[in-house]
């Protein structure tokens, strides 16, 4: 393999890196707050890629990418609300449970809205624009991806070291019970944190999908599970780790399919995490936690 | 005390009897009762999947999502052994079997009979045997874990499997992405005295048996104990390692049995018919029937299998009503009635059917009684 | 009269906070030993580490003459090491708690952990789990009836010695909070344990029960043969049935002697009621 090949590639993995990154936060962010892994959030930002193809079929892009947005958004909030609210008090298993249930409604609702054909995603044409470095050559999107994802995080960072609803998230993630104690509402704050989530899995499904060019109803479950990894990878509950996280993947996964290795870029993943927990569960950075007796 | 236990392994006797007996009339009228065939013996075999998915979700606490890939263990085993020699050539036509299964299956084709007709049993064990010698080796990483990472890890472990089963470079054994077909369907048992069409039952019937023996055990309290509070159990001698391990084990062996059934009744597999979804719609099975209900498992696999496949098929056609087209029905809207459904069970009906409950016939009579009287008042 | 547990210089240390720092005690065989001290003094985390729940920092604890935990700070705890006791031991002898409690020594939990939705009857009959001698597959097929039918004859016989015989067929998590406490106890004899540990048996009982709660142990320490170790805040209880007490402050041993002479004790006085600064 050429330099130059390698290097065309290892763009190619730090673009995918930024959407698993923006993907990765979702899963940290409820993590650390509901202790809940949402397996329905690889569905929402599939739902995403399909509003983001309906709303350019009839609006200009800046709209269509406002419409997806706030719809994603809402989305997140109500399987919140309907799906996770009413079972804050049961056992972990139910919850978790219940997330696979919405995953499974979202797959299947959208299998009979949508069908299971892959629908074409639509190119917006100044992110397809093509770049030439040298013998580099990368389209706008490629280019954006990462840089937007760091611009995100850094904002969202402010927001939760800067900001009084930051403090709160932060208050609720280290102690459920007392930050309920403490006058904070609870409910309010989760909201918050799953329209973060939904919001960035959006921008997340629009960068992804122009460089796929197709959506099916299935299409959310695979990266839904990698970029969980990738927060898992980077010590869940931990916005920098899941970033990290997200482009290690992004970057693997993309440089073993170019060695050939494609059916087991997946298993890779997998792999990583099943390592990772047992060497070091608490991820790259992680806080050690030890179970009181 | 004593009369009560007598008195209720005859009504189970009699109502084994009396099922068996509906087998039989269903084996003489196969052709014309083929669906219900086809519900009752899938609805068999996942009702073994659930049940062994129960044993570890519902009694020992361990939220394990791995079930497809030890399906797919099983599936794949039992279908390399048992894919007649004949039909090998076909079957790998794009890359060829490897040598090592093709002197095998030699092999086994010139053993006497009495062993050929013993054959697809042997695979199915094999490939129970290999699936839980894999959970015994995963094991011993993967259950220190907590409860969501122990879910997220198995269900990592099955797609290792699945990626492993489709790769281009296991082509000669798993025959890669083309999956493996021409699979005979089940074995007749008992030199044809008990007809192919029951083997899923029996083979069903045993295993679920053996679960229940198990669970009400020693060391099936053992596991409760552990579900219920890791920390006390520990306290009150119980190896959690040992015991954890001891139910991943066997509910990984029972898996890979049932995989190996639904290879033998689909006829053919690919490593796409073990994805997530299916770890999902076993799921789907326990929690409808009750988390840690054995009962609740058996019965919701043939409630859910018969009613996805057939009795709500009528959602999936166009339907017309007084000569008006009513809208929603086509394909997939059985699905989301499906979806819903759990989602109901899971928000507010939260402990199933059963709940942790057991079908008993005491339970059953106590229940027929409570309602007799109302039925009086009304006369 | 012989030792039956005895721990050597037991440290534990979580990130810079020594909770338990250079503990020595000895608790002879048939008497009842109690362990003293205010709130987060160290008291539970001592009990977590002798039954194999932490794995101590430093220190050696010894059961019945053998070693059944050892540790030296490694690595990391090397440098932030901060217990009075700076000479390591050696070696590292690990024991998981299943395996100490089989070995004879059982205890109760501060907040009661009972198995919740298992019948009273269960709870006891699984603490006799760990002695089972059939196998797996023995037990799934029946094969240990005779083991079988003692356990559960055990376990009805040791309800009915604590006064639960008659709520056998109860959820755990149904009962009064007095009998909780009795079938924690029970479930912990169960094992049949030489060495029992109580942590703070009376929380939450009224005079009334305490008093009631201090003859019980005094009664099964004689039928049973054991040896008690316990935590308690409840003063009377512990100056009625302790032979000998150990007083914890800030994870130190600040006194240790009978009931008498742990009363009269100057720093035991102080640690209670705080010194007057002027």
């Amino acid at each position: 393999m050429s330099m130059t090949t390698i290097l065309q590639h290892c763009l190619t993995g730090i673009s995918l890196g930024g959407a698993y990154a923006l993907i990765a936060i979702g899963y940290t962010l409820v993590y650390g707050i509901l202790r809940l892994i949402n397996f329905a959030h690889g569905d929402i930002f599939m739902m995403a890629g399909y509003f983001m193809i309906f709303s350019l079929a009839s609006f200009p892009w800046p709209v269509a990418i406002l419409i997806t947005l706030v719809v994603t958004t809402v989305m997140g909030i109500a399987i919140e609300r309907v799906a996770y609210k009413p079972l804050r008090e049961a056992p972990r298993m139910s919850i978790m449970i219940s997330a696979i249930g919405v995953s499974y409604l979202l797959q299947n609702l959208s299998t009979y809205l949508f069908t299971a054909i892959p629908r074409g995603y639509p190119e917006i044409p100044f992110l397809k624009r093509i770049f030439r470095v040298g013998e580099l050559s990368a389209s706008f999107v490629t280019v954006l991806t990462p840089v937007l994802t760091i611009i995100l995080v850094m904002i969202l960072m402010a927001l939760i070291n800067r900001t009084k609803t930051g403090m709160a998230m932060r208050a609720v993630s280290k102690d459920f019970e007392t930050a309920k104690l403490m006058g904070i509402n609870i409910n309010g704050i989760v909201s918050v944190t799953f329209a973060i989530g939904s919001l960035l899995a959006a921008v997340g499904s629009i960068l992804y999908f122009t460089d796929r060019m197709s959506v099916t109803p299935f299409s959310g479950t695979l990266p839904g599970l990698k970029c969980f990894v990738a927060a898992v990878f980077g010590g869940i509950g931990n916005i920098p780790g899941a970033v990290v996280g997200g482009f290690f993947i992004g970057i693997v996964e993309t440089l073993l399919v170019a060695l050939g290795y494609s059916t087991f870029s997946d298993a890779f993943t997998f792999l990583l995490l099943i390592v990772m927990l047992l060497v070091r569960p608490t991820g790259l950075f992680g806080e050690k936690s030890v179970e009181k007796v | 005390m004593k009369k009560t236990i007598k008195k209720s392994t005859i009504y189970s006797l009699a109502a084994a009897a009396l099922f068996l007996v509906f087998l039989y009339w269903l084996d003489a009228n196969r052709l014309s009762q083929g669906m219900l065939i086809s519900v009752l013996q899938k609805g068999a075999i996942l009702a073994l999947v659930a049940t062994s998915m129960n044993l570890l979700n519902g009694f020992t606490g361990l939220f394990s999502l791995g079930q497809a890939g030890f399906m797919s263990i099983g599936a794949y085993t039992t279908a390399i052994l048992i894919i007649p020699v004949r039909s090998l050539d076909g079957v790998y036509y794009m890359n060829g079997v490897h040598p090592a299964i093709m002197n095998l299956r030699l092999l086994m084709a010139n053993s006497p009979p009495f062993l050929q007709s013993v054959y697809p049993f042997i695979a199915l064990l094999l490939g129970g045997a290999l699936a839980a010698l894999i959970a015994l080796l995963v094991g011993l990483a993967v259950l220190r874990l907590k409860s969501d990472y122990l879910a997220i890890a198995t269900l990592g472990l099955s797609e290792i499997v699945r990626a492993i089963f489709s790769s281009p470079q296991f082509d000669q054994i798993t025959n890669g992405s083309y999956g493996l077909n021409k699979i005979p369907n089940f074995p007749p048992m008992l030199f044809g005295l008990i007809p192919s069409l029951i083997t899923p039952f029996i083979i069903t019937g045993v295993s679920v048996a053996f679960i229940v023996l198990l669970i009400n055990s020693s060391y099936g309290r053992a596991f409760k104990a552990i579900r219920e509070d890791e920390i006390a159990a520990e306290a009150m001698g119980i190896s959690l390692y040992k015991h954890k391990e001891m139910s991943f084990v066997i509910s990984s062996f029972f898996s890979a049995v049932a995989g190996g059934m639904l290879a033998m009744y689909m006829r053919s597999i690919e490593a796409k018919t073990f994805s997530i979804t299916l770890t999902y719609d076993i799921l789907l099975i326990v929690v409808i029937g009750g988390i840690g209900s054995v009962t609740g498992s058996v019965v919701s696999a043939f409630l859910v299998t018969a009613a996805k496949e057939w009795w709500l098929r009528f959602f999936d056609q166009p339907l017309s009503l007084f000569g008006f087209q009513v809208p929603l029905f086509r394909t997939g809207f059985r699905m989301v009635i499906f979806s819903v459904l759990l989602m109901v069970v899971v928000l507010i009906y939260r402990r199933g059917l059963f709940g942790t409950n057991e079908f008993s016939w005491a339970g059953l009579i106590k229940r027929l009684r409570l309602k007799r009287p109302a039925k009086k008042e009304v006369e | 009269m012989s030792i039956l547990l005895s721990t050597q210089h037991l440290t534990m240390q979580f990130g810079g906070v020594v909770a338990v720092d250079d503990l020595n005690i000895n608790i002879p065989k048939g008497e009842i030993t109690a362990l003293i001290g205010p709130n987060g003094a160290g008291k539970t985390t001592a009990f977590n580490v002798i039954t194999g729940g932490y794995q101590p920092t430093n220190g050696r604890v010894i059961f019945d003459g053998a070693v059944i935990a050892e540790n030296c700070p490694r690595s990391k705890m090397k440098r932030i090491y901060n217990g009075s006791y700076t000479e390591p031991f050696r070696h590292t002898v690990v024991n998981k708690s299943d395996v100490i409690t089989r070995l004879g020594m059982a205890r109760t939990f501060q907040n009661i952990r009972l198995f919740k939705d298992l019948t009273v009857f269960e709870n006891v009959l699984i603490a006799k789990h760990c002695h089972i001698k059939a196998g797996l597959f023995a037990a799934t097929f029946r094969l240990n009836r005779g083991e079988e039918r003692a356990m559960s004859q055990d376990a009805l016989s040791l309800l009915e010695r604590v006064g639960l015989l008659e709520s056998r067929n109860e959820k755990a998590s149904s009962l009064p909070y007095g009998k909780q406490r009795r079938l924690e106890i029970a479930r912990a004899l169960a094992t049949g344990p030489r060495l029992l540990l109580l942590d703070e048996p009376a929380a939450g009982m009224n005079p009334k029960e305490t008093d009631e709660l201090s003859q019980f142990i005094v009664d099964i320490k004689d039928s049973f043969g054991l040896t008690v170790f316990l935590i308690e805040h409840h003063m009377n209880l512990v100056m009625d049935i302790s032979d000998s007490i150990y007083v914890l402050d800030y994870g130190k041993t600040i006194a240790y002697g009978t009931p008498a002479e742990v009363q009269n004790n100057e720093r035991v006085i102080q640690a209670y009621l705080g010194v007057d600064e002027a």
